[in-house]
């Protein structure tokens, strides 16, 4: 605003200093690194970095994420969110995969070793050929699947209006059961045992 | 789901512990008369007589040993390990609306990080006149504001989507709190960068970031941001705690948690989203039909009794009962808040503590003479935008069942003769 004054606290940072910690990757490129990085390269380092959790297939171990697999799920009733089959933008997989991954030891990937692993990730989704190299320049014509499956939250369309009719105070319905019982499944943690 | 099929369900426990508690002395309703005289009072007691501990004793206090029980929880099956995993309020517990930092519930993505002051730094960059770093001792001396929000987690009561699962309301609705926050607007921080050169502010986002490895970064549009958006350092009057983003964190009143960035190390000014994991592959809500919303950032108004409940069953018998829960909205304040006792078929509107405050926890209560028979509670929020809280059911409707977050649904608790409570869906 141009009204608004300045108090004179901080000072300027400095090219080198948001260099180190601007790192976020856009849907559109920006922000990605020149490099590049091989389908063959990214499986020995996934297997070296990244399989001990998500697999040598990115299929996922035990309880840790999937990464690949779970085409046409989104509809069924328990849907299978990948990389593949969820994400909408490849760049998310960079950005996320070179600042916070692995798990436990971020931030220890380099650019083109980042372009490898996500290049295997395509592969292991089958939207990549196993000779694929990821680089810069090509990075915007891998086509997502789900690219298109996202809409802007529609809460004020859909929802405000028919739950924002006053309500039934009295006699609402002529009779009610009980249809699910939570102690039935038993999987809330006895608290019992944890404060003794 | 890796359920432990040993474990006993925490209703009964909680209930056999305070019925012993209440000395098994239910005498129905009516005052009670006493046979014998109580030797509590008739005699004297050693806290009547003796010394009591030194002001010196105890620099910093804990809850007495008696209230060990109101802790944090965790549920093990809910996630992979525990550093990238949630916690949960004993808000069945708990009264008023103020939640105790020791005991407010923790969502990390990378852990809870050790950050000092003297190393904490916050860059300003992007579309502004000139990118800044300010330290800790800089936020301090910038104008201050106070204000009482709550933050809650897209996921609470996430798991109840299918179905009743967890029992108790800390589980099903406890990744919640409600504290005042002291620091600074991102407004003022984002004028000292100055905004002459951003251009037209209507279409620019914030992307922000914490120093965590997850960095857990989110886009935020700009008219949010110049809006009521607060860079906190201090919670309920002290220092935030190291799990809840020690030294700085952001507080993005009325929207889920996950915004409220801990450890806030960036805020860049950009002409678009970043799109980043947080804000496609997470908290992102699939619809029947496979597609999925984004940017649903607000939390809807939604309520829960906290007592009775799973975790806090009535011990003493017929006669006075109070209904107490916690009402909020991410659109405003609470106007008015609805109980039932029979499952929905009949309401009446219950007494908040307080006025509704604006994003922040709302306390209602209902006196009631309780004639010792089953009752289905539930309880039924409404904002001042006229939003009145939906049930399961009706939210099902729009969304399926796997959408996953945002789930502020009408919760009902069955109350059994003998006092117990047990998390129920009804017809």
């Amino acid at each position: 605003a141009a009204d608004a004054k300045r108090i004179g606290l901080g000072r300027e940072a400095l090219p080198e200093e948001i260099a180190a910690w601007d790192v976020d990757v856009r849907p559109d490129g920006s922000g990605l690194p020149e490099g590049s990085g091989s389908v063959m390269d990214g499986e020995e380092l996934f297997v070296d970095y990244c399989a001990v959790c998500h697999g040598d297939f990115a299929e996922g171990v035990d309880n840790w994420p999937s990464l690949a697999g779970g085409d046409d799920t989104l509809a069924d009733e328990d849907p299978v969110k990948t990389v593949g089959s969820y994400w909408p933008y490849l760049s998310t997989a960079w950005d996320y995969v070179h600042r916070s991954m692995p798990f436990g030891a971020a931030q220890t990937l380099s650019a083109d070793e980042t372009y490898a692993i996500v290049a295997y990730i395509l592969y292991s989704n089958y939207l990549v050929d196993d000779d694929f190299v990821l680089t810069k320049d090509n990075f915007l014509e891998v086509e997502m699947p789900n690219a298109d499956g996202f809409i802007v939250d529609d809460r004020p369309e859909t929802e405000y209006g028919r739950f924002s009719e006053e309500p039934c105070m009295e006699n609402c319905k002529d009779s009610v059961e009980i249809t699910m019982h939570a102690t039935i499944l038993d999987v809330t943690p006895d608290e019992q045992a944890e404060a003794d | 789901m890796t359920a432990d099929n040993e474990k006993k369900g925490a209703s009964r426990r909680a209930f056999l512990k305070g019925a012993v508690a209440a000395g098994g002395a239910v005498a129905g309703a009516g005052m009670a008369r006493a046979a014998e005289p109580d030797p509590l009072i008739t005699e004297v007691q050693e806290w009547a007589s003796g010394l009591g501990e030194g002001v010196d004793a105890t620099p910093y206090g804990m809850p007495i040993q008696y209230e060990s029980d109101v802790i944090r929880r965790n549920v093990e099956w809910l996630t992979a390990d525990t550093i990238s995993s949630i916690n949960f309020t004993p808000i069945h517990a708990l009264d008023g609306t103020i939640t105790p930092q020791g005991c407010a519930f923790e969502r990390h993505h990378s852990g809870a990080i050790e950050l000092k002051k003297e190393d904490y730094r916050l860059m300003i960059n992007g579309l502004v006149d000139k990118p800044m770093i300010f330290t800790y001792a800089d936020l301090e001396r910038f104008p201050r504001e106070n204000h009482v929000y709550f933050c809650e987690c897209a996921a609470n009561t996430g798991m109840e989507w299918a179905g009743a699962q967890l029992n108790g309301a800390q589980f099903t609705h406890g990744m919640i709190h409600n504290m005042e926050y002291s620091g600074v607007s991102l407004r003022t921080l984002l004028t000292e960068a100055g905004m002459e050169t951003t251009g037209d502010l209507s279409d620019k986002w914030v992307y922000v970031e914490g120093a965590d490895a997850s960095s857990n970064g989110r886009s935020i549009p700009m008219d949010k941001a110049l809006d009521d958006v607060l860079v906190a350092f201090k919670a309920n009057g002290e220092a935030l705690r190291k799990e809840h983003g020690y030294p700085v964190r952001l507080v993005v009143p009325g929207w889920e948690g996950n915004m409220w960035v801990k450890w806030l190390r960036r805020i860049e000014v950009m002409d678009g989203p970043v799109e980043s994991r947080e804000e496609t592959s997470k908290y992102t809500d699939t619809l029947e039909d496979g597609t999925s919303r984004k940017w649903t950032w607000v939390m809807d108004a939604k309520s829960v009794v906290t007592s009775p409940s799973p975790q806090s069953p009535i011990t003493h018998g017929p006669g006075p009962l109070v209904i107490t829960g916690l009402a909020w909205s991410g659109q405003g304040k609470i106007t008015r808040v609805d109980v039932s006792t029979d499952g929905g078929m009949n309401w009446q509107q219950a007494r908040l503590a307080m006025e509704g405050q604006t994003k922040a926890l709302t306390r209602f209560y209902l006196e009631i003479d309780w004639d010792g028979s089953e009752m289905l509670l539930q309880s039924r929020a409404h904002d001042e935008t006229g939003y009145v809280q939906p049930t399961k059911d009706a939210l099902r409707e729009v969304r399926g069942e796997n959408s996953i977050y945002h789930n502020n649904c009408i919760q009902t608790w069955w109350v059994k003769e003998n006092g117990e409570a047990e998390n129920v869906e009804v017809s």
